[in-house]
């Protein structure tokens, strides 16, 4: 069989199975082909991981409530020889795993769907007794009086003045009073337990609610923090990053006070870890919900059936071959030159986690100093691995100066420059200064023009809702993706760039 | 104003594109494992030695800096000779030595230089300074060619080459490329060296062009482009069409420069040479191609190189 024919006879074969089994899940299934209206949808997953040895374990995670703007409804899960129960009394809802004799290392997975709109909240009676505060040592004690004063000074209510105390406890970086209370390199939770504490001795009813900010898809997310006060009728919430009065609408909040986050009986080694998916498909849900519920084969072997953060991680490997067909439509069909061949992917994937203006600022700064310094080693003519070596060292200098100078001068996204892989960086900045030398400064500005060009339409393809939904609720058209390179693959056309490079020879003079 | 050619009109010039290069001409007819013998100067030379084949004498090599000490004994019977890296491209770290002034060395230009300076550059040779990738590489050393004048006031800088492209045995197009102030003493079409497209059957300039332009004359020397003939043509091409057999690469550019005394040399050989060829030649490479395959199919075809190079003459030049 000719390699011709293996090929068209492949192709086919991928086209059949990629649309087939689109069309089946479309046809049958009912899945939607659009990701239908945006509608605002979370799954926050906490991990909760420890070390067993045979003896019996209770484990307890303490579970999120519903806010005024976020409705949350359980997933809870039990794995393979695990109990699971809710247990639920006034103020606080846990989630807790028996097991009599587990082994080894387990992992427990709690998870919400979280959605935008109102949610259930119960009226929160009012606090107890006020708890004896910790008296402030004696050395303290003026600073936190100036606190109280400043604060008492500047508001009219328990509100205005718990605000007051926040803002100044967290903004205030370099104020002497809050640096002796708190010491030199207060963290989030101690600036929010100095608050907590500050409000007490002024006899208001304060908590630390810890919890979760919905903004992005997140592997690994971080616990925010806000503080919670009875203002004499009702609790309040202060939060310290906007230094505004009520609850943030992304806020999920997941434990308060002196409720404890987790605890594991019985095992240890215990942590927790949060993710959050942002989903904004909400048409597709229950599409999957159904066929779950049905017991279909397809959907319990598919990517919903994993855990979130690995669904996260897959959400985006998917996305790459989109990069990658974009780049062999951009070369083989176009005829652009680029630097290095997937590097635009590369670098679009970058993009993808800083706005595409930031990331293209960040790579044209980087790529630029870089040159100049790279075009000072060529005169002491080193060898080719000490000078990536030395270049790699430079870049990441650059990285180190971009950050700091740009987060001193109050540019935070010049942070992200770190987001950049730094030996692809090196690489492409040799790469181009030998283009430089040997071709001519024309030939460097047309190749990275040509990377930058598709990195930016890689990057508007991958960050394309419609294709970003496709690619993940229909893995299999990756199949097709593939049979369309390999179709390119033998693709002896012109390119469109040959169509103006052999213009002349088309006249026929 | 940008003008596009319609792909069909491309079709019927006969023009070959990248895409089909890779796919048809070189994927098809160049076997990976032979890319050794043309991307390694030191081999190629051995396969033209074995074949026959003109090309400047290999002097030596030098693969270890130990050797070093023994090279100015080695040196002192040769008087004109060029050290060059062995996987070199582009024309870099090519020294070349055209005469002797007492223990110095010249160069080209009359500059003398000492041994030291000499020994340095064959150490970068060595590290891989001027190799693909920055691997260690072999300096090797040859024999000088004393150009022949006939292209003398066509270059801006450096004496041009020849570049015939041999399909299958058969060399179905040719052409010169000429440095400019423009293209900073380099060869290459597209930073606006000059490209003269040579007839297969005489040797005559077809037609001469800059930045796809056409010129008749050289934009610094002034010189009739169209007067260029290269002597020697019928040799050239026996030559260039015997790589063929000594290598086994179906689609591949000869380099050959022309010495005063011993005629046309091979300089290098090139497993995927470009497609600037067409534009300078004004024509398309496909129908030559075509008629090559039509020959072959019938059976009919000449074996030997001397006969495929004749056959081309009268059959291709025209097309
Ligand atoms: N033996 C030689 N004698 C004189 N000049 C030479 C010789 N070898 C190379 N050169 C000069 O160096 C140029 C490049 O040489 P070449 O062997 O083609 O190396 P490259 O692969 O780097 O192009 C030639 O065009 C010629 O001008
Ligand atoms: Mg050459």
């Amino acid at each position: 069989m000719s390699a011709k024919l293996q090929l068209r006879l492949m192709v086919a074969v991928l086209l059949l199975i990629g649309f087939g089994l689109t069309a089946y899940k479309v046809v049958v299934l009912k899945f939607p082909l659009t990701p239908g209206e945006q509608e605002q949808v979370w799954t926050v997953q906490a991990q909760l991981r420890f070390t067993a040895d045979g003896q019996p374990v209770r484990a307890q995670v303490n579970l999120p409530g519903m806010t005024q703007s976020l409705y949350v409804v359980d997933q809870g899960s039990a794995p393979r020889g695990f109990g699971f129960y809710v247990e639920q009394s006034d103020g606080f809802r846990r989630g807790v795993w028996e097991a009599r004799a587990p082994q080894g290392d387990v992992r427990l997975y709690y998870q919400a769907r979280v959605y935008a709109s109102g949610g259930v909240v119960a009226k929160r009676p009012a606090p107890d007794a006020l708890p004896d505060p910790a008296p402030f040592a004696e050395a303290d004690v003026e600073a936190a009086n100036d606190i109280l004063e400043d604060a008492f000074r500047y508001s009219a209510d328990n509100t205005g003045f718990a605000l007051r105390l926040t803002n100044r406890v967290f903004n205030d970086i370099t104020d002497p009073a809050v640096t002796t209370l708190a010491g030199d390199k207060a963290k989030t939770a101690d600036r929010a337990a100095l608050v907590v504490r500050l409000l007490q001795s002024a006899e208001i009813n304060a908590a630390v609610v810890r919890g979760i900010r919905l903004d992005k898809s997140e592997r690994k997310q971080s616990l925010a923090t806000v503080i919670e006060i009875w203002d004499g009728t009702r609790w309040q919430v202060i939060d310290p990053v906007a230094g505004s009065v009520g609850m943030p609408d992304n806020f999920l909040p997941w434990q308060t006070g002196d409720e404890f986050l987790f605890q594991v009986d019985g095992a240890k080694d215990s942590s927790l870890t949060f993710s959050v998916i942002r989903d904004q498909i909400s048409s597709r849900s229950l599409a999957i919900e159904q066929g779950q519920s049905k017991g279909v084969a397809l959907i319990n072997f598919s990517l919903f059936s994993l855990p979130v953060d690995v669904q996260n991680t897959f959400s985006m490997l998917l996305l790459i071959p989109i990069g990658a067909l974009v780049v062999v439509v951009l070369r083989n069909l176009v005829g652009l030159k680029t630097s290095g061949t997937f590097m635009p992917v590369l670098i679009a994937l970058v993009f993808v986690q800083t706005e595409l203006l930031t990331g293209l600022i960040l790579f044209v700064t980087v790529v630029g100093v870089g040159l100049v310094i790279r075009g000072y080693l060529t005169s002491l003519n080193l060898l080719l691995v000490p000078r990536i070596a030395a270049v790699l060292i430079v870049v990441i200098t650059l990285y180190l100066m971009l950050s700091v100078i740009g987060y001193r001068m109050g540019v935070e996204a010049a942070l992200s420059v770190t987001f950049f892989p730094m030996i692809i960086i090196a690489w492409t900045i040799e790469r181009m200064s030998v283009l430089a030398e040997e071709e001519a400064m024309w030939d460097v500005l047309v190749q990275g023009g040509g990377s930058l060009l598709t990195a930016i339409l890689a990057y508007l393809a991958m960050t394309n809702r419609e294709i970003a939904y496709l690619t993940f609720a229909y893995p299999e058209l990756l199949l097709v993706v593939l049979a369309v390179i390999l179709v390119i693959g033998q693709y002896t056309g012109f390119r469109l760039s040959e169509l103006r490079r052999f213009e002349p020879l088309s006249r026929g003079e | 104003m940008i003008r596009f050619a319609s792909p069909f009109a491309l079709r019927r010039a006969g023009i070959v594109g990248m895409n089909r290069r890779n796919v048809e001409l070189i994927a098809q007819n160049n076997p990976r494992h032979l890319y050794p013998l043309v991307d390694n100067k030191l081999i190629t030379k051995r396969v033209l030695a074995e074949h026959g084949l003109d090309a400047p004498t290999l002097i030596g090599a030098v693969r270890l800096t130990g050797q070093l000490r023994d090279l100015p004994a080695f040196l002192e019977p040769h008087k004109r000779f060029v050290i060059k890296p062995a996987q070199g491209s582009g024309g870099k770290g090519i020294l070349v030595v055209a005469g002797r002034d007492g223990e110095a060395y010249l160069r080209p230009s009359g500059v003398a230089f000492g041994f030291d300076e000499l020994a340095r550059h064959v150490n970068n040779i060595l590290s891989g300074l001027f190799s693909l990738g920055g691997k260690n590489d072999v300096a090797m050393i040859e024999e000088m060619i004393d150009f022949d004048p006939v292209f003398e006031g066509y270059s801006f800088e450096g004496v041009p080459d020849i570049r015939v492209i041999v399909y299958k045995g058969f060399p179905v197009m040719a052409m010169t490329r000429l440095s400019t102030a423009a293209s900073d003493g380099k060869a290459n079409l597209h930073q606006g060296a000059v490209g003269v497209g040579l007839d297969i059957a005489t040797g005559r300039a077809l037609r001469a062009v800059q930045f796809d332009k056409p010129v008749t004359t050289h934009p610094d020397t002034g010189a009739d482009l169209t007067r260029i003939t290269v002597p020697g043509w019928d040799r050239l091409t026996q030559l260039s069409a015997r790589c063929f057999a000594a290598t086994g690469l179906g689609y591949m550019g000869v380099d050959v420069v022309l010495d005063r005394q011993k005629g046309p040399q091979i300089l290098e050989l090139n497993a995927r040479p470009g497609l600037a060829v067409q534009i300078a030649n004004g024509r398309g490479m496909r129908p030559r191609i075509d008629a090559v395959e039509a020959l072959l199919t019938t059976g009919s075809a000449p074996s030997s190189p001397d006969d495929r190079a004749a056959w081309a003459k009268e059959h291709i030049a025209p097309l």
